[in-house]
């Protein structure tokens, strides 16, 4: 099956970190998205820029309206995803618990519709 | 479908098929279902098959009489009523044909029913699915009981209070997000067992507390959910001993302990409620009416739990509830052993209710001041928790501070739905007497 794991951590929380906090950081994500590949269960994965870089966009009438910042305001804000394949939500949560954002926020893992099963 | 399994599926049978019917529907239905979800690996495929398999029963049974071996007619006919369900919905969930050709063997467990027996028991992947982490707790404790209990969902509603179509619709939540998520169906690996069997035995738990000190309502205990809390601790009791080498022993304990503390409870059930309906505290209980076949049952579970060495919150738990079961009255009772066992508890489980309860038993061990003076610090937390109340008043009255008493007794009365225990707070305050 497959699962968007969505990492959610407060951005403003990482502002104040120093040059060798964020590189140890860095090093830890890519160790785990290493072990990811390596365990034959990552299909993707991206790290996002904070919500100060977001637009947010609807269509109101028919008339496009955009406005700056993200789609609602949260304690938590995501900050980058994976999409996993993996046998069932118990490895799933598995390998979103070895995440680094775990530890520094909150993981969701949604599994991912199938519509090759559906009738 | 649903109005035939309401609260008596059966009840327009002839009364001995029907008698059967039930018993049957009870006692075998987790183990029928979960065989089925494990062919089909399909919880609501397998559930309605299942259902269909009963439909047919009643129609066979009462013609042809009941078959020799009910449990394997029903999970033959329920697998052919799945095949029927696939063609006719013309799913890609699961082949019929590659259902159909099953490997020989696992056909044959089904087809030979004098191999019922042979039948390998699912149920205790279904005892795990059903308790996983990822449903909400009221989920996980509806399905467990319409699932592995094999309550109707009009039965699972009454023991909860809840309209049909609330709990009908917590079920279908549960089985959906099952799917959707995909929670497997198996024992846990090794490295998460020790975790999962944690929520099976939180479950197994609440469903008894529920029917023990039922919450709401006119009933103060509900027998019927105690009777099914224990049916499936006993399940759960045979399935983690035979599947002993994957159990740690820490955690067999403590399936070991549950049942024990369980039995130990239920063993006073009739002593704990009077004529009337009224709650009767365990001191005032006629001991003699207590079930002595349980409590030997309780005690020797209690006993097994602790000879392995790994003590656990509910092995202690029982242990409590064995030192009331052992003492001939209740003046006999060993209070500066309940109050070491609390002590002991708290390593594992430090809340403010088993904090209280050490207090009470401080108090009967060492005089009220005592107990008192341990209830203060919990007063900002367990304030809207009517038995903390009903504590200190009870302390203040042995104290001889009356009026602290009544008051405390106010606040308990002002705290309590269930009308029986109202009724008790209501014959305390007037045995204080009148105000001075």
């Amino acid at each position: 099956m497959k699962y968007l794991v969505l990492i959610y951590s407060d951005e403003k929380a990482g502002v104040s970190a120093t040059k060798e906090e964020t590189d140890a950081w860095m090093g830890e994500y890519v160790a785990y998205t290493d072990a990811l590949a390596k365990g034959g269960v990552m299909l993707a994965g991206e790290a996002l820029h904070p919500t100060s870089a977001a637009t947010t966009v609807r269509l109101q009438n028919g008339k496009k309206v955009t406005t700056h910042g993200p789609f609602a305001e949260t304690k938590e804000q995501l900050g980058g995803y994976y999409v996993l394949d993996v046998k069932n939500l118990d490895e799933a949560i598995e390998w979103a618990a070895r995440c680094p954002g775990a530890r520094a926020g909150s993981i969701e893992v949604r599994p991912i519709m199938d519509y090759s099963q559906a009738q | 479908m649903g109005c035939f399994f309401g609260e008596h599926p059966f009840s327009f049978l002839n009364d001995s098929t029907s008698h059967f019917l039930e018993r049957v529907h009870r006692q075998e239905y987790g183990q029928l279902l979960a065989t089925l979800i494990g062919w089909l690996g399909d919880m609501e495929l397998a559930e309605e098959a299942l259902q269909d398999a009963f439909l047919a029963a009643v129609e066979h049974w009462e013609r042809e009489g009941v078959p020799h071996k009910p449990g394997a007619w029903l999970t033959t006919t329920a697998r052919r009523k799945a095949i029927d369900r696939l063609r006719r919905s013309r799913s890609d969930a699961a082949d019929p044909q590659e259902l159909e050709t099953l490997p020989p063997a696992q056909m044959a467990v089904t087809e030979n029913f004098d191999d019922a027996g042979e039948i390998p028991d699912e149920r205790l992947k279904l005892i795990f699915t059903c308790s996983h982490p990822a449903l909400p707790l009221e989920q996980r404790i509806a399905l467990t009981l319409h699932t592995l209990g094999g309550l109707t969902t009009a039965e699972v509603a009454a023991a909860f209070l809840v309209p049909v179509p609330t709990m009908a619709q917590r079920l279908v939540r549960a089985k959906r997000k099952i799917k959707d998520a995909g929670i497997p169906f198996y024992v846990p690996p090794a490295h998460l067992l020790a975790e999962r069997l944690d929520s099976v035995l939180t479950v197994l738990y609440l469903i008894f507390t529920e029917g023990y000190a039922a919450t709401a309502g006119d009933a103060l205990i509900r027998h019927e959910l105690c009777d099914d809390a224990i049916r499936l601790c006993r399940v759960l009791e045979l399935l983690t001993r035979r599947t002993h080498t994957d159990v740690p022993d820490t955690q067999y304990a403590e399936v070991l302990g549950l049942l024990g503390l369980m039995l130990l409870h239920h063993s006073r059930r009739t002593a704990r409620v009077g004529a009337r309906g009224e709650l009767i505290l365990l001191g005032d209980q006629d001991r003699s009416s207590w079930d002595r076949r349980a409590i030997q049952e309780g005690l020797a579970l209690v006993e097994k739990a602790f000879n392995m060495g790994h003590p656990g919150a509910y092995q202690l738990q029982a242990a409590i509830s064995a030192v009331h079961a052992r003492a001939p009255a209740a003046e006999a009772t060993d209070w500066p052993q309940i109050a070491a066992l609390y002590g002991e508890l708290r390593r594992f489980e430090d809340t403010p209710i088993i904090r209280l309860n050490q207090a009470v038993a401080v108090s009967l061990a060492a005089g009220p001041a005592r107990g008192l003076r341990l209830l203060e610090p919990l007063a900002g937390e367990l304030s809207a928790y009517a038995p903390f109340h009903l504590a200190r008043a009870d302390m203040f009255r042995r104290t001889g501070q009356t009026e602290q008493a009544r008051e405390a007794y106010r606040v308990a009365l002002d705290l309590t739905q269930n009308k029986v225990e109202r009724e008790f707070i209501l014959g305390r305050i007037t045995s204080l007497g009148e105000r001075q």
